[in-house]
């Protein structure tokens, strides 16, 4: 084996300014696909604990559905798949978007379940006996406290979305590793490259967590 | 009692009658009948499990009954739920305090008092802040307005929960042992500010196992066991010379110890 080989610092910086293009691909399939996801996930985790059976089923099997398939084989039946059905292209970025949307929303549903679930039941009892309708009960005093309880799951899924959009380099969208590999294609430098790759990708987690930690610690007030 | 006697034959707010509620196989209420006239402060009282906060738990709603009459205030409450609109009408008008405070605990004391009257009642932030600050006031914690109810003792919290439900001016009052989860020290601040609604004339429905006080501030005593109302009457009668044995057996075992 030759273990001579050097890493090389200086390929290293001269990919980023390659690398640093995939950012914003990154950045919007992940942040787009996840703030859609949070609308489906309110839905379907409210839906999920309806009273009613005909509208929990349907969130049941949506959950079920897109937690239990890899989000890999989402956006290549999104991206190769539904064209056939719909005849005409999609667009990379929209079906990137779309799957992290559809993937996350599960998870988050079973996360706005959790949350909306932890709230004591004293205090839709309260909301209701002060006369509040079950409306004004959710809004002013179930969600908001359901939703501060959710925030570290939220960020955990946010991250594990932002990760996730590596695995769409396989539908050619110029995100962070499609735009190393085309980079190694030319250079070869492989090692270099993807390390850089992944400080990217820790880079924007970790802005991430602390973000989250800040919202977190603002949140707990009155708690 | 130093409040006038409710006249027995007034109109009543409360009715309820032949009342049965049932979870699953359970038979928690058994043909429950009872009116509260304004004015009256009725002490309900028995065992763990014999159903008394269910009943109470009944007249605003809280809990669904399977047959039998309820109305409140001139509104009717169905069986199994039904007659929403009636509901949401008998909440408005009828106040609760919980055992367990049920504060908001992401609200301010303020907030926890506004909330309701702005969103229910409608009333400007201006006004209904004004009458949470009387209320604050009046049951002594008018200080301790913009905390939150985590930094507060639990007798605090109770009144601040007790004013909470004042503040949409209720016309009946429900309290569901609302000592029960106070440490000793804090139980008489409580029982002070009840006894000063009482004497103002609220008409009260008391869950409690607080039998000095039930005496003290009662009209009306009445004593559950296993889901029937077993016996009633004033505090005296039933304290002093109860009639039923269950009452008996069960006021020797709450008072000699």
């Amino acid at each position: 084996m030759d273990v001579t080989f050097q890493f090389n610092w200086q390929a290293a910086f001269a990919s980023l300014p390659h690398l640093v293009a995939g950012i914003p691909y990154t950045l919007l399939i992940s942040f787009g696909g996840l703030a859609i996801g949070f609308f489906i996930g309110i839905f379907f985790g409210l839906l999920r604990i309806s009273p009613s059976a005909w509208l929990r089923w349907p969130a049941i099997v949506y959950i079920e559905i897109f937690r239990g398939t890899p989000v890999l084989v989402q956006v290549l039946f999104i991206f190769y798949g539904l064209p056939q059905l719909l005849g005409g292209p999609i667009n990379a970025l929209v079906a990137g978007i779309a799957a992290i949307a559809v993937n996350s929303g599960a998870y988050i549903s079973e996360i706005v379940r959790g949350g909306v679930q932890s709230i004591e039941r004293g205090q839709r009892e309260a909301g209701l006996s002060l006369g509040l309708s079950r409306v004004q009960t959710f809004r002013d005093i179930i969600w908001p406290q359901a939703f501060r309880r959710m925030i570290p799951a939220l960020g955990n899924q946010g991250i594990i979305s932002i990760k996730d959009t590596s695995l769409f380099s396989v539908i050619g969208v110029g995100e962070l590793v499609r735009q190393g590999q085309i980079y190694i294609a030319t250079t070869f430098t492989a090692l270099e490259v993807y390390l850089m790759v992944a400080l990217l990708y820790l880079a924007i987690t970790l802005s991430l967590s602390i973000a989250l930690r800040l919202l977190e610690r603002k949140g707990l007030v009155g708690q | 009692m130093t409040h006038e006697k409710p006249a027995p034959d007034a109109t009543p707010i409360v009715s309820l009658s032949k009342l049965n509620k049932h979870y699953g196989e359970l038979h928690v209420l058994k043909d429950i009948d009872l009116t509260v006239v304004p004015g009256e402060v009725v002490v309900i009282i028995g065992a763990s499990g014999s159903g008394k906060s269910t009943l109470i738990r009944c007249v605003n709603g809280l809990e669904e009954f399977q047959q039998g009459e309820l109305e409140v205030d001139g509104n009717t409450l169905l069986p199994n739920g039904k007659a929403t609109r009636a509901l949401q009408k008998i909440r408005t008008e009828v106040g609760m305090v919980f055992q367990q405070f049920n504060l908001f605990p992401h609200l301010s004391v303020l907030d926890n008092v506004t909330l309701a009257p702005m969103r229910v009642r409608g009333w400007s932030q201006d006004d209904a802040t004004a009458t949470a600050r009387r209320l604050l006031a009046r049951v002594g914690i008018s200080d301790q307005a913009d905390k939150y109810p985590s930094q507060l003792s639990g007798g605090q919290q109770q009144r601040v929960a007790l004013a909470r439900a004042l503040a949409m001016e209720p016309r009946l009052m429900l309290f569901d042992e609302p000592t029960s989860a106070l440490d000793p020290e804090m139980i008489g601040e409580v029982l002070d500010a009840m006894r000063e609604l009482a004497r103002e004339g609220m008409t009260m429905m008391i869950v409690t196992h607080e039998m000095g006080f039930a005496r003290e501030v009662a009209d009306r005593v009445i004593f559950i066991d296993k889901g029937r109302i077993a016996e009633e009457g004033p505090p005296e009668q039933i304290f002093d010379a109860p009639q039923h044995p269950s009452t008996q057996s069960f006021l020797s075992r709450v008072l000699k110890h």
